[in-house]
Order: C-alpha cells, then structure tokens, then sequence
C-alpha cells in the first residue's frame, strides 16, 4: 500500500509544523495567529480522513507499517495504522478542531502559549495511537503528558495549581511505572516492537515467564493509571473540572489512550493465547472496569456542578471501556469501539457546554440552583404560571437541546449513538453464550445508564428550569456554539449511519482479535531475525 | 555486582517511595528524583550487567558476544532526559503552589 505510507506520519507531523510555527511567528496579530491554528487544525482533521478513506478504501490490506528512516522492521521504530488507530486519530482530530475552535473565541488568551501546548498535546495523542513500538509511546506519552501538565495551568488559579501539582505527581510515578514494565519486557523478549513481543512471548524460556508476566502487569499498572480506572483515578475529577474547558474537552481522549493501549497490547499479547480459560489479566480487568463504573455513576449523582458530573462520567465511560475489554469477545469489542467516538465526542461537548451555560446564567441563578438542593424548595410554590408560558430565547433553547442531546447519548437512551453502543455491547455479550460476567456486565451498563440518566436530569432540572433574568437576554458566541453542535451533530449522525459504522467498527474488532493478522503485517514472513 | 546493584536500586525505591508519600512538596519531588534514579539503573541492569564491555560494535567482523547491548543504554538516555525535563517542569508548578498557597503542603493546606 504504497500511496496510505506518507500519509501514516502526517498526523504526527502536522501538529509538529503547527507548534513550530506558532514558536516561530509569535508576535503575529492575535486575530491572524488564531486563523493560521485553526487552519493547523482543519489541515489535520483532512489528513485524519484521508488516512482513515484510505485505509477503508484497501480491501485486503487491515494495516500498513511506516518504518521511520526505513531502518528494517524488528530493529527501527515503526507507526502501525490500523483501522482502530486510524479512528482514534480521526476523533482525536474532531475534537481538537472543535476545542480549538471554542479556544479562539476567548479562552486562547488566558494564558500564554495556549496555542502551541495545544497542538503539542495532538501530536502526543496522535502519536500514542500510531506506533507500533513500546518505547515510542513511552516518548509520546511523555509529549502529551507534558503538554498536558501546561494545558491544565493554562489560565490558571489556586485551584488549578493544587489539582495540577496532584496530576503531575500521578503521571511522573506512572511514567516509572511505564519505564520498569518496559525494562522487563525487553528482558524477557528482547525486543520492542510491538508486534514482535507477541511474536516473542510463546517463545519465552518457562523461567522467564514470570517476570515477563510482572512486566506486564506493571506496565497495566502504568496504563490504568492514565485510563482512569478505580481505585488509581482519584486524580482525574479535581483535574479535568478545574482545566480550562477546551483543554478538558481535549482531555477527554486522553483517558482513551489509556484504553487504546490496553486494548492494543493485551490482545496483541495476552487475550488470544489461552483457551476456555481467563485470559493473564482478564478477571482483574473486569472487576476494575466494574468498580470503575459503579465510581463513576455514583459520583456522577454527587456532583452539583456541570464540569464535575461531566468528569465522572468521563470516569463511568472509562469504566465501560475496561469492561468491554475484559470481556474479551470481538462483537463486544466492536461496540465499545461505536462507544469510545461517540462518547468522547459527546464529553467533549458537555464539557463545553459548561463554559456556555456558566456565560449565559447569572451566578446567582446557579447559586439558587445549588442552595435549594441543600435547603430544600418549600419557597418555590408552582405560583408562577408566567414563567411556564414564557418563551425561552434562541440561545437558551439551543443550549437546553444539546444539554438534552448529550445527556441522551452519555445515559445510553435511544434513539442516540449511546443506546446504538451499549444495545450492541450487550446482544453480542448475550449472543456469544451469556456466563457469570455477562450478567455482571448488562448490569453495569443498564445501572450506570439509570444512575447517569438520573444526575444528567437533575443537573439539567437545576440549571434550566431556574427563573432566567429578564433584563439581559442571553447570548452565545458563534464560535463558541458551533463546535459544540457539530460534536453532537455527529454523534446524532453516527446513531443515523449505525449500519455501515457497525459493519466498520465488526471488522476492526475482528482484526483486533485475531493478532497473527497485525504480527503478519508488521513482520512479513521472512524477515522475522 | 549484583547484589550491590540490586541493594542500590532497592534502596533507591524505598526511600523515593517514603518521600513520596510524605507532605512537603520538596519531599514528594526529591522522592521523585530518587525513583528515576532507580529506574534509569534498573533499565540498564535489564540489559544484563557486563563489565568492561562496550556497548558500540566496532569493525565489520566483531563478534556481538564481545559488546554490552546498546538498547537499554539508549532507552536510559532517553529516560533520564525526559525524567530530568519532567522534574524541572513539576519544580515550577511546585514553586506556583508555593506562591499561590503561601505554604508548601501538596494539598495546599493553610495550617
């Protein structure tokens, strides 16, 4: 497939020239500074595409390998890009063109350096997801974490610097965690490459065994930390709600990379290996993804504020995603695949959404919203017959909508994306010969969809059906309103497209699930050393 | 050597992890130091522990029993400058809480 190699670096390269301009053309006018990032942007999200066509267009080809410097494949460093990769870059894309877009309106001049911390943070992500060498994404895990730690200082307050301290000192232990994982793996398999330590682990000496199987806990350890998982996620609601609301919606991916790499290794290496019996690692994956879920949605029906509910749920969708994982049947794979876009592009926008509902409603109305919830509503008698008939302004209906639409798809309600992935999720559980975990698992995911539902409901009762003032009518800035609908648009479009995105995501999970396919494509037959 | 290498590197890690789990800021990032220190001699024992071996193969016909591997030395190069950038980056947002909070607590506690 030699017209999709170039463009398998693209994604990696594009964020890069936008960061090295932005260094370069610093004293721009800031109007034309924010039109040249957010052309950085669109040019990445057409490169996403592109490869995405491309590599849906290839019958045959499920990959294509893009050695760096064309050093032979086990001993350079190589970008895999599969279909899984290939969608993970294209949301990573879609939301950060979408953040990007809401930035430049006013958010980008908080601080300094918004711009090119921003695109640092895409390329880390971008990168994340496209190689296909253990010690690279090391190295772009490091990128987007330390774009990450500026990002979340970005406009920064008291209580962005205590949640950041928090962050910074979660991440540099995980990072260590990542290192000695690593470390062990070499030890045992002598290799980095992806594809050729699952080529390498049946070959591993019975006395090695054991500390290859450290190796990988340990660096599980490292993953789950950054995916979110009960009990190692503790940092991850304080941080997300105080960041700035476009670097929280660009977070939102983050804790898939952490799936991402989870899902990517453990099938590679782990899942497939054994037979009827747990695969290494599979009952804790599925007991933390339970946890992890029952977190969330209780933390979700604690929280009185948008940005806090927004970031358990992103925690509730972490926990969906380990499930799925654990459960370690392509069908149910290929749901939570339908899940990750449509989740993340909807978290993405509701934490958007808070900004604009914080800009439309006076302090006060949300003050009142909170105090009631302590003191309880006896003062507000159903008098006010008025306030009924009135007709809400434009603005405030648009939002209320997609507050709606959002709470639709995070709660998993149909006719949305949300219920589309979960009612997919659980029929292939059901359909490949219901055991314990299976119920365990429909539980959680119809449990977690109530609780959400529930605090989702709450939260829109307190902010929207509160006395809006009369004086000032509220207004939305376009820049600001539009990402936020195409987000949702596109979730609402991939409910729409169920059909052929299905069919998409069944294939990926196929090819996910069958790892001689990936270890074929990487290492062709004789060139294995 | 191995025993002293692993005593070293086990010492390390006990002492980063009590550090790290200490209250003061400063603590937590000497503890942090004292773990990538750890871990960078852990990668490099991962690569089997050789005396007076080269890790450079030098000649068209030298034979690679002769050569440390060069792997992991790369990989702890790699490591101890992105731990070394990351500490740097943590001491500013450590001095921020200092300044912002007016004591070095990690919790930015005013006691």
């Amino acid at each position: 497939m030699a017209e999709l190699n170039h463009i398998a670096i693209l994604p990696i390269l594009v964020p890069m020239a936008a960061v090295i301009a932005n260094l370069l053309l610093g004293n721009l006018r800031p109007i034309s500074r924010v039109r040249l990032n957010l052309a950085f942007s669109v040019v990445l999200l057409l490169v996403s595409i592109l490869l995405l066509v491309v590599l849906a267009r290839s019958d045959g080809h499920l990959a294509a390998v893009y050695p760096l410097g064309n050093w032979p494949v086990p001993f350079g460093i190589v970008l895999v890009v599969d279909r899984l990769a290939a969608v993970m870059v294209l949301v990573t894309s879609i939301l950060s063109l979408a953040a990007l877009l809401y930035a430049s309106a006013r958010w980008h001049s908080r601080g300094s350096n918004f711009f090119p911390l921003f695109h640092a943070l895409t390329m880390g992500l971008n990168g994340a997801f496209l190689t296909g060498d253990l010690f690279n994404l090391f190295v772009f895990f490091e990128l987007l974490l330390a774009a990450s730690y500026g990002l979340t200082l970005h406009g920064g307050g008291r209580n962005q610097v205590k949640a950041a301290l928090h962050y910074i000192a979660i991440n540099l232990v995980a990072s260590f965690l990542f290192l000695i994982g690593v470390a062990l793996i070499y030890a045992t398999t002598g290799t980095l490459n992806m594809a050729d330590i699952a080529r390498a682990v049946p070959l591993i000496a019975p006395d090695d065994r054991g500390l290859f199987d450290a190796g990988a806990a340990v660096l599980g350890v490292a993953f789950l930390i950054k995916a979110g998982s009960w009990p190692l996620h503790f940092w991850l609601p304080r941080t997300y709600s105080s960041a700035a609301p476009p670097v929280a919606a660009l977070f939102a991916v983050m804790t898939k990379v952490g799936f991402y790499a989870i899902l990517r290794l453990w099938t590679l290496i782990f899942a497939n290996a054994s037979g009827p019996e747990l695969a290494f690692g599979q009952n804790v994956l599925l007991v933390l993804g339970l946890a992890t879920i029952a977190y969330g949605s209780i933390g979700a029906l604690s929280s009185k504020a948008l940005d806090r509910l927004a970031s358990y749920l992103i925690l509730v969708s972490a926990g969906t995603l380990l499930l799925a994982v654990g459960y370690n049947a392509p069908g149910v794979t290929s749901g939570a695949l339908y899940y990750v876009v449509a989740a993340t592009l909807a978290a993405g926008a509701l934490f958007l959404l808070k900004d604009v509902i914080d800009q439309i409603l006076p302090a006060e109305a949300q003050v009142l919203a909170v105090s009631l919830e302590i003191y309880g509503d006896e003062e507000e008698a159903p008098d006010d017959s008025d306030e009924v008939s009135r007709t809400l302004p434009g603005a405030a209906t648009l939002v209320s909508w997609c507050f709606a639409i959002a709470a639709l798809i995070m709660a998993g309600l149909p006719p949305l994306s949300g219920f589309v992935s979960k009612f997919a999720m659980i029929s292939a559980a059901l359909g490949a010969g219901p055991t314990a975990a299976t119920w365990w698992f429909i539980a959680a995911l119809i449990g977690s969809g109530f609780l959400v539902l529930v605090a989702m409901v709450r939260n829109g009762i307190n902010i929207f059906w509160t006395s809006l003032p009369d004086s000032d009518v509220p207004r939305v800035r376009t820049a600001e309103i539009v990402p936020i609908v195409v987000l949702l648009a596109l979730c609402v479009l991939l409910a729409l497209a169920a059909g052929p995105a299905m069919a998409f995501f069944a294939e990926t999970a196929a090819f996910i699930h069958s790892p001689q396919g990936y270890v074929d494509v990487v290492l062709p037959q004789g060139t294995t050393p | 050597m191995e025993l002293i290498l692993a005593a070293a590197i086990g010492v390390l890690v006990a002492s980063g992890v009590y550090l790290i789990l200490r209250p003061r800021t400063f603590q937590v990032i000497i503890g942090l130091s004292l773990i990538s220190y750890a871990v960078n001699l852990f990668i490099l024992a991962m690569g089997r522990l050789r005396m007076d071996a080269a890790p450079i193969l030098d000649g068209a016909n030298a034979n690679p029993v002769d050569y440390v591997d060069p792997v992991p030395q790369a990989l702890v190069l790699t490591a101890i400058v992105i731990g070394f950038a990351m500490t740097a980056l943590f001491l500013v947002v450590l001095l921020a809480a200092r300044g912002l909070t007016g004591n070095d607590h990690v919790d930015g506690k005013l006691d």
